[in-house]
């Protein structure tokens, strides 16, 4: 029989140690994804796969037309859903920062934010694709611009709520109006937070395969026509993933890792930005 | 400052006057409509679902909640299998990560060397920045062969002479199925779940810590009694939120759920959720019943996914009101 202090000391180190057993896990998935995307990933790593096709089965290639597809497709949900989302973040933050439906629209802002991707996929399928008539790169930029906006909004909200009020009191003393303090003093001071909402926004959709497959659907050749299906580097890697030709696989493989590499380099320069626009 | 004086300058002439004012309502009322079109973006998936569902919901009703059968050639839809799939996969998801991820999360803000807490933070948050495809082909070519010959042998064996529990683990191991997608849910939800309990256990008073160490609390005892009770709304929101994510989750199970309109007895079998179905089988669908049943599967997934994520901002705000 222990006597009760031994007991605590015992069930102390237990549940410590299951904790510590707790990160260890977490980490070991990391390092074991990590591991085997590079192993994976590098062997089919060559100038190739940036200069040429998706070849046919059976005969090398490379990746050339996805990437190409992924970043028009990237920049242009950027170029729509960056000002969008900005603004709305403004006026949540200045205009109507006591308004009800700001709280209302936080709200549905933080579930668009966490709601899955295929569902973007299917209404922008309803509203543009069925409309069109036919699948379009520009739809799946339209379903990915729809992903960044609540990101966008929720960073720019944020950063702008973090500006101290003495400095917009201060500009208004002075007889500013109020635009003029927002793009001002308030953008100003959030500078840094705001562009790390673009950055999160772009290494999340730069992975997004669900809202793409049925919009901008895919397509083997080169295509930079908005008006036409177009491949992207995500889709590719599913397609040829699950196809049982070993070339393919090896190609969604490097294709994966190039992916990787770019969402988490692009969050790491993220965290940096922020964390020296927190500094200053 | 230069621009502000001259600012203020400018304004106080009179033909400035109107002009600032004009731009100043132009500006409010854009900034406004793109607040109103986060609204109005939620509205529309609402209202296109509902449509683009509305001749599967017409034509079977509510025994398409209730139906297994999922046939594209008699065009008969059921979701009950997917729906199935979705909630037994999120349920394996959520049973591991809730307590790695509240682990995790105890272990950064309780115990690991100040040195170790970012990094370490750092690396438990990449995981969740890692795109859902990433975990769908590592899935497929490494995790799924590996418990195929190691783990899911063993289970078997060892549940097989176990009344009723060896009926969840029978079966041939495939490799791929309902178990596989469970586990690599988990592993995706666990960030999600330990940064959100980080942020929350951090929220706990200094003073109330410190008390019950002066009352010669152990570790253990403190966080048990102190930092969980306190943060108990705040942690369940960073659950819900992760149950959203393994709920909608698409590419990560598409590629190792084994696609199997069927509902069976063991959680090792091959299944189906509603996003592997839905990304499956959207593009090669046929007829308009296909397609609508599809968008219907689509919608109920969105409802269940907005009830789950509304409950998980209440509870957020709770805590926020709490610590406030």
């Amino acid at each position: 029989m222990m006597s009760l202090y031994s007991r605590r000391v015992v069930r102390n180190k237990v549940w410590l140690s299951l904790s510590v057993g707790a990160a260890g896990f977490g980490l070991l998935w990391l390092v074991l994804i990590l591991s085997t995307l590079v192993w994976n990933g590098i062997a089919g790593l060559s100038l190739s796969v940036f200069t040429e096709m998706t070849p046919p089965p059976g005969s090398a290639g490379g990746l050339l037309n996805p990437i190409v597809g992924s970043l028009i497709m990237t920049l242009i949900a950027v170029a729509i859903g960056t000002p969008i989302g900005m603004l709305a973040g403004t006026y949540m933050a200045e205009y109507g920062r006591y308004d009800r439906i700001t709280y209302a629209i936080r709200i549905i802002n933080d579930i668009l934010l966490s709601a899955p991707s295929i569902i973007v996929g299917l209404f922008i399928y309803e509203i543009l694709v069925v409309t069109m008539g036919h699948f379009s790169g520009f739809a799946g930029a339209v379903s990915l611009a729809v992903i960044v906006i609540p990101v966008v909004v929720r960073t720019t909200e944020d950063m702008l709520l973090l500006v101290p009020n003495q400095m917009r009191e201060a500009a208004s003393a002075l007889g500013a109006p109020q635009w003029f303090v927002i793009s001002r003093v308030a953008y100003r001071g959030a500078q840094a937070g705001m562009v790390t909402g673009v950055l999160l926004a772009v290494a999340r959709i730069s992975g997004e395969t669900a809202p793409l497959l049925f919009t901008a659907l895919n397509n083997q050749f080169w295509g930079v026509n908005l008006n036409a299906p177009m491949p992207s580097l995500p889709v590719v890697i599913f397609q040829f993933a699950l196809s049982p030709y070993e070339d393919w696989q090896r190609l969604a493989w490097t294709g994966a890792l190039i992916i990787t590499v770019a969402v988490l380099s692009l969050s790491i320069l993220a965290r940096v930005l922020l964390s020296k626009g927190v500094e200053r | 400052m230069a621009e502000l004086t001259m600012g203020a300058v400018q304004f106080a002439e009179r033909s400035n006057l109107k002009r600032f004012i004009a731009t100043d309502s132009f500006f409010k009322y854009l900034t406004r409509a793109a607040a109103i079109t986060v609204l109005a973006i939620l509205f529309g998936v609402f209202v296109s679902l509902t449509l683009g569902a509305w001749p599967a919901f017409r034509a079977f009703g509510l025994d398409f909640l209730t139906v297994q059968t999922w046939n594209p050639v008699t065009e008969k839809f059921g979701a009950l299998a997917p729906i199935y799939g979705t909630i037994l996969t999120s349920l394996i998801a959520m049973l591991i990560a809730v307590p790695v991820g509240i682990g995790i999360a105890i272990f950064l803000t309780e115990l690991c060397p100040r040195l170790l807490r970012q990094p370490i933070g750092i690396a438990i948050e990449l995981l969740a920045g890692i795109p859902s495809i990433i975990y769908g082909i590592w899935g497929l070519f490494v995790f799924a062969p590996f418990l195929q010959q190691h783990v899911q042998p063993a289970l078997i064996g060892f549940f097989g002479g176990v009344p009723i529990l060896n009926q969840f683990f029978a079966g041939p191991p495939y490799g791929i199925g309902m178990f596989t997608a469970g586990l690599i849910l988990a592993i995706m939800v666990i960030p999600f779940i330990s940064s959100i309990s980080r942020d929350v256990f951090d929220t706990t008073p200094a003073v109330l810590k410190e008390s019950a160490y002066a009352l010669g609390c152990t570790k253990w005892e403190v966080i048990w009694s102190v930092v969980l009770p306190f943060g108990r709304s705040g942690v369940l929101g960073g659950v819900m939120l992760g149950l959203g994510r393994a709920l909608g989750e698409t590419m990560a199970v598409t590629f190792v759920i084994g696609n199997a309109h069927r509902i069976s007895a063991s959680i090792l079998a091959p299944g189906t959720t509603i996003s592997a179905t839905i990304a499956n089988e959207f593009t090669e669908a046929v007829g308009d019943l296909y397609t609508a049943s599809l968008i219907a599967l689509g919608f109920i997934l969105f409802v269940i996914t907005f009830i789950v994520l509304a409950i998980a901002r209440y509870m957020l705000s709770r805590l926020e009101l709490k610590t406030r």
